[in-house]
């Protein structure tokens, strides 16, 4: 996969390095590891609550997803929810990231 | 008694009344509450009571729960914070003690509250069970319940809950599209108006400091909604439609927030959705009166409290940037990078310092509103809302 330069000169001092978007789903580096789980407590959460019980946004905890498979999660949260609030985080997530996150939410999200 | 006589009677008084009441003199002397402000600390569910004259921390207060879009508002003393947590709590921290007095979770899940003008009612915004539920500010027993019902049984999250004068709370139903008036001016049991089809997924909404024009802002659709409370019948229209016709809309990261609005000069600066703008409107017609291009898509644009600057944040990513805007020439006159996710600002009351939390390093700063200096920085665990005591005594805060 490769990063746009303008999204990548944008990004850069956010997301680390590119790296991260070629790694496997599931096992990304602890870095990224941590700083996606930083993004989703504190950038999802002004939406969705910092414990992701909900807000505008709602609660985004294993049992409200038990019906989703992860990747209609993950393309959720790249694609956005046209006409509401939820925005396509396509260019600031990969489709890796955007799967583990999913992934993570559906079995309990790291603190 | 002769002025020499006085003087000497005083402080024997006060001596006695040291020795007498060793609390008082324990662990500070008798002092005012005017400037204190209280920080939210958004991660470890803690507040902190600060002197905002000393630069100082005075107390950390545990046990509020989740204070993640945490807000407070004060009693007419200034002596007690009302806290609103995410998770429904509502608590009662006396902050000349640093303790908290009283706390219950009114709801599952809250988003902000409001303080009566005359101080004896406190209300809480609820996503679940959506609604209004209003509380007796001296005991938080319930007084009143008001759930946002639409068609039929559908019950709406509530967003934009404001005191306005006459014992009145006004507040919009985001999935319903309705903005409500609670008037408690009886007594206990509201007498409510409904205003209905005033827009498409309203976010936020915000009073003016003088309690007239009550303001929502719309996600579904380029534009406001407005309601003139001086009005003989008041009655919501739309302003600023279209604001970005056949322009495409960016992601939101952030919703933008109303409250703090930017007025001053005649003009009314406020975030756009979905842009990299300001918009400028006119405060006596309502109509646009220009754009200003700024970095990223704004959060927050608040004026200092004399209405001649502006400083504005940013939503994710760009969220490490403040811009100052000066309001007679609508120019962009200071930019500074003071960290990651700087989130929230609060001027001192008459405007000379402003004070920051930047939420990624862990800190609070303050600054000099003239020279832009920063004067201090003060130590916080992802700090978030910050409120000055002033508060209590502004419609609409
Ligand atoms: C600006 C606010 C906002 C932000 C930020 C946000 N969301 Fe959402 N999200 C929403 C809203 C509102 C909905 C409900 C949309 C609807 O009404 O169908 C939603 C829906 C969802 C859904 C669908 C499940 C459901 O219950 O509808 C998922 C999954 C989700 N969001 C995940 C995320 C993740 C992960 C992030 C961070 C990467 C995020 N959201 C950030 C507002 C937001």
């Amino acid at each position: 996969m490769q990063c746009p330069s303008i999204i990548w000169l944008l990004l850069s001092s956010l997301m680390g390095a590119c790296i991260v978007t070629m790694t496997s789903a599931l096992a990304l580096d602890e870095s990224a590891e941590r700083r996606l789980t930083h993004l989703v407590r504190q950038d999802c959460g002004s939406c969705h609550g910092m414990t992701l019980k909900g807000g505008l946004g709602g609660p985004l905890l294993p049992k409200d997803l038990k019906e989703f498979e992860s990747e209609s999660i993950a393309s959720i949260i790249l694609d956005g929810v046209p006409g509401k609030p939820m925005p396509p985080w396509q260019g600031q997530l990969s489709k890796e990231e955007a799967l583990w996150i999913a992934d993570k939410l559906k079995k309990g999200f790291p603190q | 008694m002769k002025r020499r006589e006085f003087l000497k009677a005083s402080a024997l008084g006060t001596a006695a009344a040291a020795l007498v009441s060793p609390a008082a003199a324990c662990p500070g002397e008798l002092r005012g509450t005017g400037d204190l402000a209280v920080i939210i600390e958004r991660a470890s569910g803690s507040v902190m009571i600060v002197d905002t004259t000393a630069h100082e921390t005075l107390h950390r207060v545990e046990g509020f729960g989740d204070l993640s879009h945490a807000s407070a508002v004060y009693s007419r003393d200034e002596r007690y914070a009302y806290i609103f947590g995410r998770d429904g709590g509502l608590t009662k921290l006396d902050i000349l003690e640093g303790v908290i007095t009283k706390r219950i979770l009114q709801a599952g899940n809250a988003i902000g509250g409001a303080i009566s003008d005359d101080g004896k009612l406190v209300a809480v915004s609820n996503y679940k069970p959506g609604g209004v539920r209003v509380f007796d500010a001296n005991t938080l027993e319930p007084v009143a319940d008001i759930p946002a019902t639409f068609e039929n049984d559908k019950r709406s999250k509530t967003v934009g809950l404001v005191d306005a004068p006459g014992r009145r709370f006004i507040f919009t139903l985001y999935d319903a599209g309705e903005i409500w008036i609670a008037d408690f001016s009886s007594g206990s049991k509201p007498q409510l108006t409904r205003f209905m089809d005033i827009g498409d997924l309203p976010y936020d909404a915000l009073i003016t400091g003088d309690g007239r024009h009550y303001i929502a802002g719309l996600f579904g659709e380029d534009g406001l909604t407005h309601i003139d409370l001086w009005a003989d019948e008041p009655a919501p229209r739309r302003i600023l439609s279209g604001y970005g016709r056949g322009e495409k809309k960016l992601p939101v990261y952030k919703m933008p927030h109303l409250e703090g609005w930017a007025e001053g000069g005649g003009h009314f600066l406020l975030p756009a959705v979905g842009r990299h703008e300001l918009l400028v409107m006119d405060a006596g017609t309502f109509k646009e009166a220009g754009r200003i291009a700024v970095h990223g898509q704004p959060v927050f644009a608040v004026a200092r409290p004399d209405g001649r600057q502006a400083w504005v944040n940013f939503a994710h990513p760009l969220n490490d940037t403040i811009q100052v805007v000066d309001i007679p020439s609508l120019k962009i006159i200071h930019e500074f990078k003071p960290g990651p996710a700087a989130l929230h600002m609060e001027f001192s009351p008459r405007g000379h310092e402003v004070w920051l939390s930047v939420r990624d390093s862990n800190e609070v700063h303050v600054y000099d509103t003239s020279s832009f200096r920063k004067l201090a920085v003060l130590k916080a665990q992802s700090p978030s809302g910050i409120f000055m005591t002033a508060r209590a005594h502004r419609i609409g805060l």
